[in-house]
């Protein structure tokens, strides 16, 4: 019994810490910009099937390096031919060109790698060889997962308080013009925050693709997922988006015992919808700071 | 310092500035003196980089201003204290000032920036009491002085203030104008814009009066405070009195 609960839980934090580094990329652009990037799932497909890609020629944690990298280029492109040079766009226009993007790099990823399913290998061991915690066997490859998602939100914390490059980007989110009577080029830090969002992604497709598997297509399930649970968290915060991702994560793991598998995705859009119908603001927002917002 | 000829601007279709002439030089505190709406903010958002002007043509250091970026103007050396503060509330009062000396990281002056960083809190003792609160849970008039001591930590040449007296009890407006002062006298070169027409003409050398987009009049602040247009329109004295 307690094996088995402690399956759960590992299994739901799992999922839940990818969910929340999705949620994670949504707020960086959301931050930066006003604006829900809606081609972050993408991000996350792109990085785990270019990895895979390299994969055959490279070293694994080479292969990993170079797709954050590409990853992060493409966030860079996508920024900068879609929507640097827009002048204060509308929201609506906004979420039409992300739609249209994440369509866009979804077919050129079926033409790219075809339709079938690939995976990354593990990163130590193999499908069959398993850790024991307090008597449950895991795959060594969540232990990659959580430490990585932890590691990431370390980071992106440290980056963001203690860096000029990181507060210069929280200056860009709390003020544009301020930002740049202080000398710092906004239009740079944007870009900077679709490759980082970008590498995150990338970097979370890598470490989930050896249990959760990719496809062409895998990225919108995350997405709407990362959505969800970043609007849980409270759009622009990333700390609760942990939290509500974790949240969500063990909630549909848990929901198994109570529900057919095949409502366990219904999960987290009832509580994006219930979200939004009772504390649009989200769990851990406060409802001022959500008022500001764009929407 | 900054000389502007025949400066026009505006946002979309609106014209706010219909020919603008001025100068600022260095060592000077020059005041800015106008209704609402006359264009006193655009005027200082334009030469900031901010809004596009239309046409005309503006000196800085002599180097002329052609269709560049804010960011740059701040590295030519003026920077702008804008109209309502814009302290980065979610930040720390350090952090604030830490962004306010970007380009002076950029530039790899580390050690001066160790020098700014007291230099400000002489100037402001309040916010040195107050370095870790956040920016947003200041006062009004502790916001101002961020807002002045982050400009400051950029190093400008030329610090241009709009209204930083609004909404602040006198005795702060005296305070803040004596920093001004101070700051002239270290060498800064001063442009101030502000409502207070007779606090801003106390302290400054020259002033210039803008009248829906124009300048409608200019001379010394002596001049200025003497004049009956002015004494009428902006230092409320009536006719009856001024003819007494
Ligand atoms: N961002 C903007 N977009 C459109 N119009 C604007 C904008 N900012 C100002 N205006 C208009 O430009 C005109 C001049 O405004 P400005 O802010 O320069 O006046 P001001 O002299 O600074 O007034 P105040 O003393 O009230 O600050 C006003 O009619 C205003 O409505
Ligand atoms: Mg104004």
């Amino acid at each position: 019994m307690l094996e088995q609960t402690v399956q759960y839980i590992l299994s739901g934090l799992t999922i839940g810490s990818i969910y929340a580094i999705a949620a994670i990329g949504y707020n960086i652009i959301y931050n930066a910009t006003g604006i829900i990037n809606f081609a972050q799932g993408e991000f996350i497909m792109v990085g785990a099937m270019t990895a895979i890609t390299l994969s055959a020629f490279l070293p694994l944690p080479l292969a990993i390096l170079f797709a954050v990298i590409i990853t992060a280029l493409l966030g860079a492109l996508i920024e900068i031919c879609c929507i640097r040079w827009l002048d204060r766009p509308s929201v609506l226009r906004m979420i039409i060109i992300t739609i249209g993007l994440s369509i866009l790099i979804r077919e050129a990823a079926l033409h790219i790698w075809d339709e079938k399913v690939r995976s990354l290998r593990f990163f130590t061991g193999n499908e069959v060889s398993s850790v024991s915690v307090f008597g449950a066997h895991i795959s060594p490859q969540v232990l990659w997962v959580l430490g990585i998602c932890a590691l990431i939100v370390v980071l992106l914390n440290v980056f963001f308080k203690y860096t000029l490059t990181g507060r210069s980007i929280r200056a860009c989110s709390s003020d544009k013009m301020a930002a740049s009577l202080c000398g710092i080029n906004t239009r740079n830090m944007v870009t900077l925050s679709f490759m980082l969002s970008g590498a995150i992604g990338a970097l979370a497709g890598c470490v989930i693709s050896p249990i959760t598997q990719t496809q062409y297509d895998c990225g919108t399930h995350l997405a709407i997922k990362g959505f969800a649970v970043a609007v849980f968290g409270g759009l622009g915060n990333s700390m609760a988006a942990v939290a509500a991702g974790l949240i969500v994560g063990l909630l549909e793991t848990f929901s198994i015992t109570v529900m057919p598998l095949a409502y366990t995705d219904a999960i987290s859009i009832a509580i994006l919808l219930l979200v939004l119908f009772f504390r649009p603001s989200g769990l851990f927002g406060n409802r001022e700071a959500g008022r500001l917002k764009e929407f | 310092m900054i000389r502007v000829r025949n400066l026009e601007s505006g946002y979309g279709a609106l014209r706010v500035l219909k020919g603008v002439s001025l100068h600022v030089d260095k060592g000077e505190i020059v005041t800015i003196i106008g209704a609402n709406g006359a264009g006193k903010s655009t005027l200082l958002k334009t030469l900031a980089s901010i809004v596009r002007p239309r046409s005309g043509t503006i000196l800085l250091n002599r180097a002329p201003v052609v269709r560049s970026s804010a960011e740059t103007i701040v590295a030519m050396g003026c920077s702008l204290v804008p109209e309502g503060r814009h302290v980065f509330g979610a930040m720390t009062v350090v952090e604030n000032l830490a962004l306010g000396a970007y380009i002076q990281y950029k530039r790899g002056k580390k050690y001066e920036i160790e020098e700014d960083l007291p230099y400000v809190f002489s100037i402001f003792p309040t916010l040195l009491a107050r370095k870790t609160q956040l920016a947003g849970t200041l006062s009004g008039g502790e916001q101002q002085m961020l807002a002045m001591a982050r400009a400051l930590m950029a190093r400008p040449g030329l610090l241009m203030l709009d209204e930083p007296s609004m909404g602040l009890a006198p005795l702060m407006v005296k305070e803040l104008f004596s920093v001004v002062r101070r700051l002239r006298d270290e060498g800064k070169t001063i442009l101030l814009v502000e409502q207070n027409a007779k606090a801003a003409l106390g302290v400054a050398d020259r002033g210039y009066v803008l009248e829906t987009g124009r300048i409608v009049l200019e001379g010394a602040s002596r001049e200025l405070l003497d004049n009956k247009d002015v004494q009428r329109a902006y230092l409320g004295k009536e006719y009856r009195k001024i003819n007494e």
